[in-house]
């Protein structure tokens, strides 16, 4: 639990109110950030404005504004709710399935033998290639996109659980077994809490998939969802229309790693930092 | 007799099918309350005889006995403590030393004043409710102590428990454990490679010595108890540290 000393600092301050001079010493990014934001954004406006740039090429930012504002007024939000609902499903169908593969693959040696070339072989399978043919057996309602999201999300999850339960150290389970502690205790007690960290980085690459897994689904047909709106829009050359789903879209991706990392915060309280355990998705 | 070894040998196996002797004719017995320790360089098999007595390990041939019966496997009448703490980081210090309660599924009530009274025992009562990573290596380890013994074990094994501590923590939690040992009435058998500690601490040294894994010599320590650390400029302290490691570099098996 070591504070740097500026964080010290910032908590010895924090409850006095702060000059904005204050401010820009002690985070000078937030000033540049916006103002990169606001020359990136100004300088597309005029841009586009200046050479005249047709708008089914290049929206101005203004225009993609327009579109998302009566968007969200408009169908944006029942869109919204499918692809939500597919990627919320299809994460924690992956996820699970992922999870209790894991945890019976690091427990069983024979088991991790017999079916690992077969999950390596399918991870090797780009999904892109496959959900043609989910479509095909699943239908084109959010039954084939929550197939389709869930195998995208199950290897994450399946890699970073069995990592992390065999993360506990040899002298702890040690420790545990002279004091009498049976298999599944030192699974509950030792193994598992050891491989949250790592099953969170997991669920945290998982949630980010889940999303990209949802708008191949809907890519390749669907009735409804962002996916769906976006290829619409594309066809009808409503390229405004196309970025401001993009950013509905970004938001919710962003929104979902956040929450992982707030409950993440809270279940695997006693790391702080764990970020530095990535592991490759 | 606590425990009991007649004829002990432990054999592994490599890879390349060749055999090591780890331990070979291991004979010595150990009385209620009395604190042996075990000394000697790295490879002369310390370690896993304390497995076996752990029953951690199993052993290839001979008797291992506690009270009479073999060991065949962990009992609950042992408390270990290795070098590392290995403290469950999610569990406060209270709720680590409770681990062995729960997993023998003992009574949580009773035993939790038994745990607050050891935590006191190694002047930790006010860091119950902290967490491992808030405490220093000295109290982590002094934690694992309590651990080890709240389950009320007749016999404690603890393989260099003090290895990973700087020399003054070291000096300071050797002065402490004799303490704990007085007051606990319990027995005690130590893994250490310092020879003043196995001296400062013991009834009596067991030697071992490598290639392969045995007892060359087991020496009584007269030394007074109690012992106060100053003991250690006396004359007794030093001839019994001077004959031990006279000992070893006969044998010209230690590395230091």
């Amino acid at each position: 639990m070591s504070r740097s000393a500026s964080e010290e600092h910032e908590l010895l301050e924090s409850g006095k109110p702060r000059t904005l001079g204050q401010t820009l010493r002690e985070k000078p990014e937030i000033p540049l950030a916006i103002l990169l934001f606001v020359s990136l954004i100004g300088g597309w406006e005029l841009a586009v404005r200046l050479f005249e740039i047709p708008k089914i090429v290049l929206p101005a930012p203004t225009a993609v504004g327009a579109a998302l504002w009566q968007g969200m007024t408009g169908d944006f939000l029942m869109h919204f709710g499918v692809t939500f609902y597919e990627t919320i499903a299809g994460f924690v169908l992956g996820s699970i399935t992922g999870l209790v593969l894991g945890a019976l693959i690091s427990q069983f040696r024979l088991l991790e033998r017999t079916l690992y070339p077969y999950i390596v072989a399918f991870q090797t399978l780009p999904k892109v290639a496959i959900a043609p043919i989910i479509v095909i057996w699943f239908g084109y309602g959010v039954t084939s996109k929550i197939v389709i999201t869930a195998t995208i999300a199950f290897f994450p999850l399946l890699a970073n659980t069995i990592v992390g339960l065999r993360s506990a150290p040899a002298e702890q389970i040690e420790l545990m077994v002279a004091f009498t502690a049976s298999r599944w205790q030192v699974f509950r007690l030792a193994r598992l809490p050891h491989a949250l960290p790592y099953i969170f980085v997991g669920l945290d690459v998982a949630i980010v998939l889940s999303v990209i897994g949802a708008i191949v689904g809907e890519f390749v047909g669907a009735q409804a969802g962002l996916g769906y709106l976006i290829l619409q829009k594309n066809f009808n050359m409503d390229m405004a229309g196309v970025f401001a789903i993009l950013i509905v879209l970004s938001a919710m991706g962003i929104g979902l790693h956040l929450l992982v990392n707030a409950i993440q915060r809270r279940v695997v309280f006693w790391m702080d930092g764990s970020s530095d355990r990535v592991m490759g998705a | 007799m606590l425990i009991s070894v007649g004829g002990l040998n432990k054999v592994y196996r490599t890879r390349e099918g060749a055999d090591i002797n780890a331990l070979s004719n291991v004979n010595f017995s150990i009385g209620e309350g009395e604190f042996v320790t075990v000394v000697g360089p790295s490879g002369c098999g310390k370690s896993t005889l304390l497995k076996i007595l752990a029953g951690t390990l199993r052993r290839t041939s001979g008797q291992v006995t506690m009270r009479g019966a073999p060991i065949d496997g962990p009992s609950r009448d042992v408390g270990v403590v290795f070098q590392a703490p290995v403290l469950l980081p999610w569990r406060t210090v209270l709720e680590n030393v409770m681990l062995p309660i729960e997993i023998q599924k003992r009574d949580r009530r009773q035993y939790t004043e038994k745990a607050r009274s050891f935590l006191k025992l190694v002047g930790l009562q006010a860091f119950e409710g902290k967490y491992p990573n808030e405490l220093s290596g000295g109290m982590q380890q002094r934690v694992g102590i309590s651990r080890a013994l709240v389950h009320d074990p007749a016999l404690l094994l603890m393989d260099e428990p003090f290895g990973a501590l700087d020399a003054m923590t070291r000096e300071s939690m050797n002065l402490e454990l004799l303490r704990i040992w007085n007051e606990s009435k319990k027995t005690v058998l130590l893994v250490t490679h310092s020879i003043p500690e196995a001296v400062y601490l013991a009834d009596r040294v067991i030697m071992m010595s490598p290639r392969p894994g045995r007892i060359s010599e087991i020496i009584e320590i007269d030394l007074p108890r109690p012992r106060p650390l100053e003991i250690i400029n006396s004359e007794a302290f030093g001839r019994h540290v001077v004959a031990i490691r006279r000992h070893f570099q006969s044998l010209s098996a230690l590395d230091a």
